[in-house]
């Protein structure tokens, strides 16, 4: 009899080992540049996911609606879509609406439609809200209320593109080697704890804020029960979630650094604090105290962006990788170092930061002065 | 598969650009190249292919140049792999016997539970190097870093010869690790360079060296010197501390009744 084994599983593989894979690419100055090498290096990390989830996060993307919310919406059926281009033109004025350009990929099936929608918040709603709240508490209404709809992308000049596949396969897909921007992140994923479906792949998104995650945050549970007092309903499926709507709260609504977010969700060991100095040592249990219920528990390194900036944490622990690159300008954030040099062999410089450590790339603090680099030619 | 991958070959010497190549096709024409009686393999271009020096079972020369993949020389036996690049995470996965030398730094769990054999960084490493090494008999693996390390150095080591160099910090500066040999019941941990108590997991004690000390560490200072270039005597005539196991069953009464 044939040993179907070797044509199913030719090297005999006893065990899958998988990981997510994320990676991030950031201009300091600015610089547009296209998605090419985000797609090659988090295609090179292939072997880390298995096909159920690829996405991908592009900062200024859209100058030429710089000011309009760009709400990427997936439907899983032509009802939801009337339903919410109804809601759309009522809550909002709609610049402009446009199904988001694809490509046949032979390894995408069954895709949800995409549309992207330009939106300004009608100054006349008075209802004294900001604009920001106003969105998403919009953006929470689409996805709890109307079935079959979900807004996976709401900020301005920024987007998310994602669903299931393998990364390299979603960039075909959504055709992004004809997009630029100065900040891309990436994400390939090996489910573990829940469906790989289109709105459970990376990144997350409210506003302009992004997430992309390898691990798990056990602490799903606490930290979103926590999250729905603020009005943020978790409706995607899957735990990195709640850390999209954990880093509005706490940088946009309430105004905290990146350094105290990092203390407030991957804090250090309370044997840590103890060896503070007194002034620090309150601080920190102080955060504790009032943010406990964000302290986010389990393995996972995420890359977070939104306009202007690109952070990368690791749990205190670290039990998930992140690699740091360094070349001129650019910032590069990555699960392997490999995937880095791949799109840039000769970096200024590769390093590995400490548990808990967030890694800051900023349009504000470019990594080298521009004004050097423009006498250097 | 692994015949569409070029070799150029002479004798029993054999040089591969591995741009582009999957890892599993590499892996499967380095097995077919050991097995046609090359003993010195040349890589060029590695970037990311994981598993490389596995399943050869041969003392063949490996040089590496690039970045390779994660659990470089895993469960190797015989190989001796030279890296002039960066390792990732996993390096030396339960390496059995050979050799490993990073003119680089290298990722998390470097040596993981590793059984036998020799791997030399020459600068920093991540989280956990060396955790779980173990020995039996003859069979004594060693990890000698030229760096500091991340946390949790030693971790839940049963055996085997850790050693900490330090040789990048600067005059007074602490080393980075916290809560080294955590767990630890087993082998030897040599740090130059300072530490302090808190940095210490709760299994260990603190000695000076031994004789016996001595001439083990300077052994493995001298090849790591040899392999980098570094002055061994110089290395050697700074204070080092010995990090060992307490106990040999820490835990071993925690859940008897």
């Amino acid at each position: 009899m044939k040993d179907l084994s070797r044509v199913a599983n030719p090297y005999n593989e006893g065990k899958v080992v998988d990981a997510c894979s994320i990676f991030g690419m950031m201009n300091t100055w600015g610089q547009r540049f296209s998605g090419k090498d985000t797609i090659a290096a988090i295609a090179n990390m292939h072997d880390r996911g298995n096909g159920m989830g690829g996405g991908f996060g592009v900062y200024g993307l859209y100058p030429e609606y710089a000011e309009y919310y760009a709400f990427h919406i997936m439907y899983l059926s032509q009802q939801a879509k009337t339903q919410v281009e109804a809601f759309l033109n009522d809550k909002f004025h709609l610049l402009h609406g446009e199904e988001v350009p694809t490509r046949p990929v032979a390894a995408i099936t069954n895709p949800p439609l995409v549309w992207r929608y330009f939106l300004e918040v009608k100054p006349s709603r008075g209802d004294g809200q900001e604009p920001d709240d106003y969105v998403v508490d919009r953006v929470m209404e689409i996805n709890g209320i109307i079935e079959d709809a979900f807004v996976f992308s709401s900020g301005k000049d920024m987007a998310v593109f994602k669903g299931v596949g393998f990364p390299e396969e979603i960039a075909d897909y959504f055709c992004l080697e004809n997009y630029e921007g100065y900040l891309w992140t990436a994400h390939g994923r090996f489910p573990t704890n829940t469906v790989g479906w289109w709105g459970g792949a990376h990144p997350f998104n409210i506003l302009d804020w992004t997430v992309v995650h390898n691990g798990e945050i056990s602490s799903y549970g606490i930290n979103s029960r926590y999250l729905e007092q603020f009005g943020y309903k978790c409706t995607m499926q899957t735990d990195t979630e709640v850390v999209a709507y954990a880093v509005d709260l706490l940088i946009r609504k309430h105004k905290l650094p990146v350094e105290t977010l990092a203390n407030i969700v991957a804090p250090p060991l309370w044997s840590a604090i103890k060896r503070q100095p007194p002034a620090e040592q309150e601080l920190l249990r102080t955060l504790r105290q009032v943010y406990g219920s964000l302290l986010m528990n389990g393995p996972f390194t995420i890359i977070i962006a939104h306009q202007g900036e690109m952070i990368g944490l690791t749990d205190r622990v670290r039990l998930r990788p992140l690699t740091v690159g360094e070349k001129g300008p650019m910032l590069y954030l990555s699960s392997e170092e490999s995937a880095i040099r791949l799109v840039c062999p000769d970096l200024d410089r590769a390093w590995i930061p400490m548990g808990g450590q967030p890694v800051v790339g900023s349009l504000k603090k470019p990594l080298v002065p521009r004004e050097d680099a423009v006498e250097a030619y | 598969m692994a015949d569409t991958v070029t070799v150029e070959k002479k004798g029993t010497v054999a040089r591969i650009d591995t741009s582009g190549v999957y890892y599993r096709q590499l892996n499967a024409r380095m097995r077919e190249l050991v097995a046609d009686g090359v003993r010195k393999i040349e890589l060029i271009s590695v970037c990311g292919q994981r598993y490389i020096g596995t399943d050869l079972s041969k003392p063949v020369d490996i040089k590496i140049t690039g970045t390779p993949g994660n659990d470089l020389g895993a469960f190797m036996l015989g190989p001796r792999i030279t890296v002039h690049g960066n390792a990732q995470d996993g390096c030396g996965n339960t390496m059995d016997d050979g050799l490993i030398v990073i003119h680089g730094h290298a990722g998390d769990i470097i040596g993981l539970s590793a059984r036998g054999g020799k791997i030399f960084i020459r600068d920093d490493v991540g989280y956990r190097a060396g955790i779980h090494m173990k020995e039996y008999g003859e069979k004594k693996p060693a990890l000698v870093i030229g760096g500091t390390a991340q946390d949790f150095l030693g971790e839940y080591m049963a055996g085997g010869t850790l050693v900490l160099l330090g040789l990048n910090l600067e005059e007074g500066q602490h080393h980075r690790a916290n809560f080294i040999g955590t767990g630890m019941h087993g082998g030897v941990i040599y740090i130059r360079g300072s530490v302090a108590d808190y940095q210490l997991g709760q299994e260990v004690g603190v000695a000076g060296l031994k004789a016996e000390d001595k001439k083990l560490l300077g052994g493995l200072v001298g090849e790591y010197a040899g392999y980098f270039g570094a002055d061994a005597a110089r290395i050697l005539d700074s204070d080092f501390i010995k990090i060992y196991p307490r106990f040999l069953r820490p835990y071993g009464r925690l859940y008897a009744h």
